[in-house]
């Protein structure tokens, strides 16, 4: 595969999974626990959506489409390269908040690496995207420690929470052929070393919080374009209307 | 009578005399942020370079936070202060590296955002302190007995903060 082809695929799978978490996330708004998660889950959204602005921006300018709002509002699901974590349901509260954290702890360490990408558009860009995500995942984590290591309620929902969302977990460092291109084009970290990264924070983090996964299972084919029957809802929600309406502005 | 008639080369001089960039910057600082309006896109620091290049005026832009929607209008902002001031070839380009640090807010911008009631970053962001610092005082009273309420506030820059001494909330504009 030519280069700009390896890093148009890169730039859609960054960019769909912060696109599909943003999604998921701002549905929160106007209906979290309290007031104060209701902003910061609507800031955290926001800062997805920003992040996917730049990755499907560089993958339009790499590809056919106009522009990154074409590649969000005009593709059908097959087209889609996000992990199956980030479409899974917004759930209660833990469950949104341990998706979340399995997310923001493999997307830091990514970011960190693509630091170092031999594409400096990508290398620019996980610059910006790691610094948000740092914060993130600060967040996430504290969270998964409090309500983890909280009430009874709170952990046995944690605990649900983590039993539903871990087997999607480990797509996120699975590698696939071209997960294996894209380090080999230097454009991207080998996903192994993001793994031990990865089961390192959610060791330290999950002990903490007085949680352990219950299975081993992997469920994986988000980014060859294989998504679960969730995902079809989100793109009815979230392109119904450049659908009806094509090329609607206000 | 020919003696004040202006030669070919006075007209192109005229004609050519753009204002200067350090002149540009001054003008910039009184663009105010959208959000923020007491301070300026200047002191935010992140108007990171403006160029002549020929006869268009490229001003470079850095965006504080991915999703900021205060981006856009910043650009506008920039774009129309520039305008006003006779200059039309103007546009704004966008920067992404090096990544935008409220380390770069000057001391006047600092200054600005405590009168305004909101407390500026404390520390070095550069120096890896992006948990929240343990001291933050507050703009009205100033007591340090100060909590944080929630990571995130009313815009993606700031915090919720309250302070234990006055009993007012107020927004910290987080380090970084």
């Amino acid at each position: 595969m030519a280069n700009d082809t390896l890093v148009r695929e890169l730039a859609l799978r960054m960019g769909d999974n912060t696109l599909i978490l943003g999604q998921r996330v701002s549905a929160w708004c106007g209906h979290a626990p309290v007031l104060e998660e209701d902003i910061a889950l609507a800031n955290v959204a926001l800062d997805f959506i920003g992040q996917t602005r730049l990755w499907l921006g560089l993958a339009a300018d790499l590809g056919v489409e106009d522009d990154a709002d074409a590649l969000a509002f005009l593709r059908d699901a097959r087209a889609f390269k996000n992990c199956l974590l980030v479409e899974q349901p917004n759930g209660d509260f833990a469950h949104t908040l341990m998706r979340q954290f399995l997310f923001d702890a493999w997307h830091l360490p990514m970011l960190a690496a693509l630091k170092q990408s031999s594409d400096r558009r990508v290398a620019e860009i996980a610059e910006k995207s790691a610094k948000e995500a740092a914060y993130h995942l600060e967040r996430s984590e504290d969270y998964v420690v409090r309500l983890g290591d909280g009430s009874d309620e709170s952990h046995a929902r944690m605990q649900a929470a983590l039993d539903t969302l871990y087997p999607f977990a480990g797509e996120l460092t699975t590698p696939d052929a071209n997960d294996e291109a894209f380090a080999e084009a230097g454009l991207a970290p080998e996903l192994s070393v993001i793994g031990d990264i990865y089961q390192a924070t959610l060791t330290r983090v999950l002990n903490e919080a007085t949680l352990s996964p219950t299975t081993t299972v992997v469920r994986k084919g988000g980014k060859q374009g294989l998504h679960s029957e969730d995902f079809g809802f989100i793109l009815a929600d979230m392109q119904w209307l450049q659908r009806a309406y094509p090329g609607a502005t206000w | 009578m020919a003696a004040t008639r202006l030669s070919g080369s006075d007209v192109v001089n005229a004609l050519d005399a753009k204002p200067s960039v350090d002149e540009i910057w001054r003008w910039l600082e009184d663009v105010p942020d959208p959000e923020i309006p007491v301070v300026s896109v200047v002191e935010l620091g992140i108007v990171r370079a403006v160029d002549w290049r020929g006869e268009d005026l490229v001003v470079t832009v850095t965006p504080t936070y991915s999703g900021c929607p205060a981006t856009a209008v910043i650009s506008l902002d920039i774009e129309e202060a520039i305008r006003r001031k006779g200059v039309d070839a103007v546009r704004v380009e966008s920067r992404l590296s090096p990544a935008w640090t409220t380390d770069w807010i000057t001391d006047a911008g600092r200054e600005k955002l405590k009168a305004y009631g909101i407390a500026p970053p404390e520390g070095a962001a550069c120096a890896g302190m992006l948990k929240a610092p343990a001291i933050v005082a507050c703009p009205r009273c100033g007591s340090h007995d100060t909590a944080e309420v929630s990571r995130f506030g009313s815009t993606p820059c700031k915090a919720s903060w309250r302070c234990n001494a006055c009993l007012e909330p107020f927004d910290y504009f987080k380090s970084f």
